[in-house]
């Protein structure tokens, strides 16, 4: 019977056939099952492109951020400003940007800060129980009465301006879900008998939470921070479209917007590119949180 | 049942008090006090009548002491005086909150028109094209800064169009009553549609995963088995049983219409308790934002007992105890 030409029909003889993800180990199962994720992928992709444009913005654009033309304002888009100019003669691409440098850095730091914060709460909450744990549920209940966005806004208000006050207030409200997430993890792998045999061997509290727990932990805190990018570019838009986050000159893509409404009529484009932006950017961070849910944690499959 | 009501209602008594601590905290952290912010601008005050003022309005006092006089005060619907309104906070509150609740429920109706036959749609057409529709409508729907797609919205139906207003709450010199109601019809539909979106994406998907739930359990295929009409397993069935986590979604939506509210009354400048929020902050009256946290908190709890209670009555399996 004739035989497709299979990939092991062509291994060298000697060597022993792998069954099919054999070996790969976690990661390399987690990158075949993303791989699969096409939606996901172009997220990825999408995402490195923005991530290589903001870091490269000074490159780039063809201005300084901070140029102003009083004569050149709203200016139609044209070779010399591709995408127009804005009410006080800033080049649009320009500013976009370096916007984009803003949100992302707000975003990712976000990220880093409530995923740390919520492992070590969660873990020790799951880890010790007792009182430990009773007082972080019960702050948990209480921080998810608060009203998000009104508190993020009168915080804002007193600190605003920096990256560091708008990542700070952002990460007081998303470390709670990670560290739901991680409390809930180490909670079942406490009784485990791996955790009881490293104890047995002598393993410290901390080595043990270190080296055991929260590794096996980390797929859903990955899923976790990803989805806190995304959220995070919001909150910040949000912000400094209601004037309390980034402050001008520095741009951002929410502050872009600040005035954008009061020229509908003459230059809607203003207010096109920069929310086109925060879309297409929290959207990819939405695309690859799901498909690194699919990849890193295939139990959680809706 | 009864017991059950009233060990939730006791559970509620430590989540309020750390409610009030939170909030009665942020103003206590606000730069510049009640006094400070009064007479700053004012060139002849001497530190004297500053050390007077503070002692009439309290501020000397330790913050335990203040804090007990300010929960005291609240517990009497008491949230302090607005600075920049000059008027009570309660009633500024009050006067809004009528505008505010109008476009909520608009945005949970139209959330669930939109959700619950979609969901359904795409859940008993698993993995088809309009599935997948819907799945990526739903990715769109929770990434969308609100605020933009409302300016985009008045780009697109106010400016461009003409063919509803660009904002606002109703026209100018329209009469009260009937006609008043009548011309806010024009003004509902897009900051209703604004501030529902993100409901609509996540109803959708809760619908789905839950309706995909209910119709692989037994009691589908012995009312498909006995011959039951497809439309009667869908409506007698399978909604029924799959709309039983949707009160528990709706529920935790309260909290999330309300704190989302100021950025779609801001687009769209709807006089609600929202705008209010924002505009109070930006002048520094954070009297008034506190009071309006506290409300939403308040409200949030309150929403929460009531879903608790209603998802026990609506599903006699769950047990509560």
């Amino acid at each position: 019977m004739a035989r497709p030409l299979s990939p092991s029909a062509s291994r060298l003889p000697g060597r022993p056939e792998r069954a099919p993800g054999a070996g790969q180990g976690f990661w390399g199962l987690a990158w075949e099952r993303f791989r699969r994720h096409r939606v996901a992928l172009a997220g990825a992709v999408v995402i490195v492109g923005l991530v290589l444009a903001a870091l490269l913005a000074g490159v780039l654009a063809p201005y300084r951020f901070e140029d102003i033309d009083l004569a050149g304002r709203l200016r139609p888009p044209s070779w010399a400003h591709l995408l127009g100019t804005d009410t006080i003669g800033h080049d649009v691409f320009t500013r976009l940007l370096y916007a984009g440098r803003v949100s992302l850095l707000a975003g990712f730091a976000a990220a880093v800060v409530a995923a740390s914060v919520g492992v070590v709460i969660g873990a020790s909450a799951g880890f010790y129980g007792g009182a430990v744990d009773n007082v972080l549920m019960r702050l948990t209940d209480i921080s998810l009465a608060l009203p998000d966005l009104p508190i993020l806004i009168v915080l804002s208000r007193y600190l605003g301006g920096s990256v560091t006050g708008v990542v700070l207030v952002i990460s007081l409200f998303a470390w709670r879900g990670v560290a739901r997430l991680v409390r809930g993890e180490v909670l079942k792998l406490r009784g485990q008998d791996f955790t009881e045999a490293a104890r047995a061997l002598g393993a410290t509290d901390i080595r043990i939470l270190i080296r055991h727990l929260v590794p096996n932990a980390l797929a859903p805190v990955i899923v976790a921070a990803t989805l806190i990018v995304g959220q995070a570019i919001l909150a910040e838009a949000a912000l400094s479209f209601l004037g309390i986050g980034i402050q001008p000159p520095v741009p951002s893509w929410g502050n872009m917007l600040q005035n954008a409404q009061d020229f509908l009529l003459t230059a809607p484009r203003l207010a096109v590119y920069p929310g086109l932006m925060i879309f297409l950017t929290v959207l990819c961070f939405n695309f690859l949180g799901d498909g690194l849910r699919d990849a890193l944690d295939p139990r959680l499959r809706l | 049942m009864h017991r059950y009501v009233i060990r939730r209602i006791l559970q509620m008594v430590p989540i309020l008090f750390g409610i009030s601590v939170v909030v009665f905290a942020l103003l206590a952290a606000a730069p510049g006090d009640q006094v400070d912010l009064l007479l700053s601008g004012i060139p002849n005050i001497t530190p004297d009548d500053v050390t007077r003022l503070k002692h009439v309005y309290g501020l000397d006092q330790p913050v335990h002491v203040r804090y007990v006089k300010w929960l005291e005060r609240a517990a009497h619907g008491d949230f302090g005086w607005s600075r920049t309104y000059r008027e009570p906070v309660s009633t500024l509150i009050l006067d809004r909150l009528g505008n505010t609740v109008m476009l909520a429920a608009g945005a949970l109706l139209i959330a669930l028109a939109v959700a619950v036959p979609v969901g359904m749609y795409s859940a008993f057409h698993q993995y088809s094209l309009a599935d997948y529709g819907a799945t990526l409508f739903t990715f769109f729907g929770v990434s969308v800064p609100v605020f933009w797609f409302g300016i985009m919205l008045i780009y697109l139906f106010g400016v461009t169009w003409h063919v509803l207003p660009p904002g606002g709450i109703n026209s100018p010199g329209v009469a009260a009553g009937l006609p008043m109601l009548v011309d806010r019809l024009k003004y509902l539909p897009l900051p209703t549609l604004a501030l529902g979106l993100v409901f609509m994406a996540s109803f959708t998907r809760y619908t789905r995963s839950s309706m995909l739930e209910v119709i692989r359990q037994d009691f589908i295929r012995t009312a498909r088995a006995k011959g039951l009409p497809q439309r009667v397993v869908v409506r007698r069935h399978a909604l029924r049983n799959a709309l039983i986590p949707l009160v528990t979604i709706l529920g935790l939506a309260v909290p999330g219409l309300l704190a989302g509210a100021p950025l779609t009354e801001t687009v769209f400048s709807w006089p609600g308790v929202g705008k209010l929020l924002v505009d109070s902050t930006l002048g520094a009256d954070y009297a008034v934002a506190q009071g309006i946290i506290m409300f939403i908190a308040l409200t949030v709890v309150i929403a929460n007992l009531l879903v608790d209670v209603a998802y026990v009555l609506l599903d006699p399996r769950i047990r509560y105890d």
